[in-house]
């Protein structure tokens, strides 16, 4: 019999069925697709163009294709709540005090909410060049 | 921390996935702000690219490169022990294969975007 050690992996999967146990699974999903989706965003950027090349109309003649902006859309929304759901446990394994907490916790939200929408804006809304 | 609790390979795994994460997040944030530029400002957003396009801009990105290569990378050894718990038994060989498919295409990687700073010095041209 194999006995598992926790400290030895990941987090160990919460017991029931509620909200923790739904985003230990969100987690794990959104993960593999972002070590697709983000590992692919970062080569694209990185070695099949440069970052010496990438201006303003460089992206919007990319996002001139309705497949990118999905993409990134995609890759945003899966980053998002991966990374700040990551900073959320972090935040609840140091931060002490129920007055401490709730302030952490809450900017968190709010940026998250202003990165969802910031985020939303600009690929909605950046003008199709011809 | 790390030095006073003699830390083995679980424990550096996890506070390394714990950093590059964070580390990320970092980014993700001024890079969503950046992004919006583009629609809000493309002069500003021009002239940052011209920060990481430069010798100091490509340091920080061949940084930021192995941190997600590392958290990818550990993250997909999480999720096989999860999913395989038999794994468990063999997580210290999964962290180390880990680390040579980091070498193996973080070298090339940091290579690739260090070019135009080291090339000219190596004589391979920008």
């Amino acid at each position: 019999m194999v006995t598992i050690d926790p400290r030895t992996a990941g987090r160990s999967r919460p017991q029931g069925s509620g909200f923790e146990l739904f985003v230990w699974y969100l987690m794990r999903i959104t993960g593999v697709l972002l070590f697709v989706l983000a590992l692919a965003h970062f080569s694209i950027m990185h070695f099949v163009f440069d970052p010496s090349q990438e201006n303003a109309s460089w992206i919007a003649a990319r996002w001139g294709s309705l497949a990118w902006r999905v993409f990134d859309w995609t890759l945003l929304m899966m980053v998002l709540f991966h990374s700040f759901m990551g900073v959320r446990t972090v935040i609840g394994d140091y931060v002490r005090g129920a007055r401490a907490r709730l302030l952490t916790m809450s900017t968190l939200y709010v940026v998250a909410v202003v990165l969802f929408v910031a985020g939303t804006a600009v690929v909605l809304t950046l003008p199709v060049v011809a | 921390m790390l030095l006073r609790y003699r830390a083995r390979e679980g424990m550096l795994a996890w506070a390394f996935h714990r950093i590059s994460g964070v580390a990320i997040w970092l980014f993700v944030v001024i890079h969503v702000v950046d992004i919006y530029l583009v629609g809000g400002d493309p002069k500003a957003y021009n002239t940052l690219l011209q920060v990481y396009s430069s010798t100091p801009g490509r340091i920080v990105e061949v940084l930021l490169g192995a941190a997600l290569l590392y958290h990818a990378l550990n993250g997909l050894r999480i999720l096989i022990i999860d999913l395989w718990p038999v794994m468990t038994v063999y997580h210290r060989a999964l962290w180390y294969a880990s680390w040579v498919i980091f070498v193996v295409v973080g070298i090339p990687g940091a290579v690739i975007i260090l070019r135009p700073v080291i090339g000219p010095a190596l004589g391979i041209g920008a």
